[in-house]
């Protein structure tokens, strides 16, 4: 069925990235390029300090974004995907909206809902909102009448079918849909960032490091915001492979 | 036990399933539902569930009157009924999780009922075992073959211990021999424990099999019911003998034609 990472995939993995990064590093041999042997004690360093709180800046957002558009997707899908004359509907938007990069509202949001931390983590959560409706929204359709049947049957109302069907049943895709679009994510939020704020790691990058040519620096920076996609990644794939076991039996 | 008063049913102003049909069943009796396809068997057994409401008329189980699924009643459906993500464990305590849940309402579960997880864990371990699933506790659904799945159906609704078991077409994807096999473990568990039930098939030798009375249903509304008595219940091996296959002929003959008028009695 599906396949595992496993630790040791992830370790060399690590290696060879870090191996080939310093080979470059030693062939380019220029300041716009530092080695790893540089970029990673500074990083280790910087994350206690200043660093650290940009990352945290990150990392909130992201989780911010996730939430919401947890809380207000997965309910939707799953009210779409059980009333199907509704879906029929609202589907052709749906389908409209999902494939559009979603980066391009960031001026829309800008001015409607102004210009502040909030903004920011409402375009990423529109991102993840589409994501997980989609998913959630084929979940419920695609559970067969009898399931919800036998299991009202068993003495279920309206709560514990959520509880022990709906729940269950879409938590793997919200979580599918979080790992593959945690990316875009995190893509999306460098861009955010790098205007009207002065705290995350976008800012970092781009403004306190790149644009003063410190280039080290702006190395931990990318690494913190690699590390924060990879962080949030792993983590889901984590969850994912504790909710939805049944997936990997043979 | 369960008694169809005057039951209107169609889905739609225009549709007729059920007009003014009353049947009794008595506690303890056998009773299987046969009928061609689309003629109602499946609706009708959703009705007594109390899954699906009557447009007129009512029925009524132990005297009290069916508005929703009642707690102890069974339900066995053909296929899909497991989670997918549980295990046979997981889906076997389903109900029970459910019951917990809610605490002895007398809603979603039987207001008497006592939570005793020790006798619980026993009784899932009896059910399974009597229904030879014991060692498939920790295969998900899709993992087991139809049948196994079939049998963690009904250890499932079992482990409720329902007064009233319903069952929709519970054998008819499984192939001839485990078919066979599992109608003798049903026969035996109603011989055993004298639990009334209601089996829907579509196949006559399932029929005979299985019911005490046979309910023939007919694809023109349904007004008055064709009861069939049938003292040949749990003849799993005697499908050739003559008597047998005239109790069949009976009853193909009842399924080729349409009620219209009352039935002469059979007494
Ligand atoms: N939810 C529904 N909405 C509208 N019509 C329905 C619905 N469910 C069933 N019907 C119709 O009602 C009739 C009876 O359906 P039912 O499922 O009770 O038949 P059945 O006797 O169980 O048939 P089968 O042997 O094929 O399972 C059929 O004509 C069917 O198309
Ligand atoms: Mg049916």
């Amino acid at each position: 069925m599906k396949k595992k990472a496993t630790f040791l995939s992830t370790l060399s993995g690590t290696i060879m990235f870090f191996g080939l990064w310093q080979l470059a590093a030693l062939a380019v041999n220029r300041p716009i390029l530092p080695s790893p042997v540089v970029v990673v004690p500074l990083f280790l360093n910087n994350m206690t300090a200043e660093l650290g709180l940009h990352f945290l800046a990150s990392f909130t957002r992201v989780l911010a974004a996730i939430f919401v558009a947890t809380v207000f997707a997965a309910p939707l899908g799953l009210a779409l995907g059980q009333m199907p004359r509704i879906d029929s509907i609202a589907s052709p938007l749906i389908a409209i909206i999902y494939p559009i990069p979603k980066i391009i509202f960031l001026p829309v949001i800008y001015v409607v809902i102004g210009i502040s931390d909030f903004s920011k983590v409402m375009l990423i959560a529109i991102i993840i909102f589409f994501q997980i409706l989609v998913v959630v929204r084929d979940e419920a359709s695609n559970l067969k009448k009898e399931l919800i049947l036998s299991v009202k049957s068993l003495g279920a109302g309206r709560r514990a079918l959520f509880r022990y069907v709906y729940l269950p049943a879409s938590l793997p895709g919200v979580l599918t849909a979080l790992r593959v679009s945690v990316g875009t994510a995190v893509a999306v939020l460098f861009i955010a960032e790098q205007s009207l704020t002065t705290w995350g790691l976008g800012y970092y990058i781009v403004i306190e490091t790149y644009q003063v040519l410190m280039y080290p620096e702006m190395y931990t920076g990318i690494m913190g915001m690699g590390l924060l996609g990879m962080l949030l990644y792993f983590a889901i794939y984590a969850i994912e492979l504790k909710v939805s076991k049944h997936m990997y039996v043979e | 036990m369960i008694e169809v008063q005057n039951l209107y049913f169609g889905y739609g102003e225009a549709s007729c399933l059920f007009a003014d049909f009353s049947f009794t069943v008595e506690k303890g009796e056998a009773w299987t539902v046969i009928g061609p396809s689309g003629c109602g068997k499946t609706t009708l057994l959703y009705l007594i569930a109390g899954l699906n409401k009557p447009t007129g008329g009512e029925i009524r189980i132990n005297s009290e009157k069916i508005t929703r699924p009642r707690p102890s009643t069974g339900l066995v459906l053909q296929d899909h009924g497991l989670l997918p993500w549980a295990t046979v464990l997981d889906n076997t305590r389903l109900g029970l999780k459910i019951r917990k849940f809610y605490g002895p309402d007398g809603k979603h579960s039987p207001a008497d009922m006592q939570m005793d997880e020790k006798k619980n864990k026993e009784r899932i371990d009896y059910w399974l075992n009597w229904l030879g699933i014991g060692r498939l506790q920790n295969m998900y659904p899709a993992q087991l073959s139809r049948g196994q799945r079939q049998r963690a159906a009904i250890a499932r609704t079992l482990v409720l211990e329902p007064d009233l078991l319903l069952m929709d077409e519970p054998f008819s994807a499984l192939d001839a021999p485990i078919r066979e096999e599992l109608q003798k473990v049903m026969f035996q568990f109603h011989q055993q424990s004298k639990m009334t039930s209601l089996i829907v098939t579509h196949d006559i030798e399932e029929a005979v099999v299985l019911g005490e009375k046979i309910l023939v249903l007919d694809n023109c509304c349904n007004r008055f019911p064709k009861i069939v008595p049938n003292d040949l219940s749990g003849a799993v091996g005697k499908r050739s003998d003559p008597d047998f296959i005239m109790k069949c002929s009976q009853i193909r003959e009842l399924l080729a034609v349409c009620a219209n008028s009352p039935p002469l009695k059979e007494h």
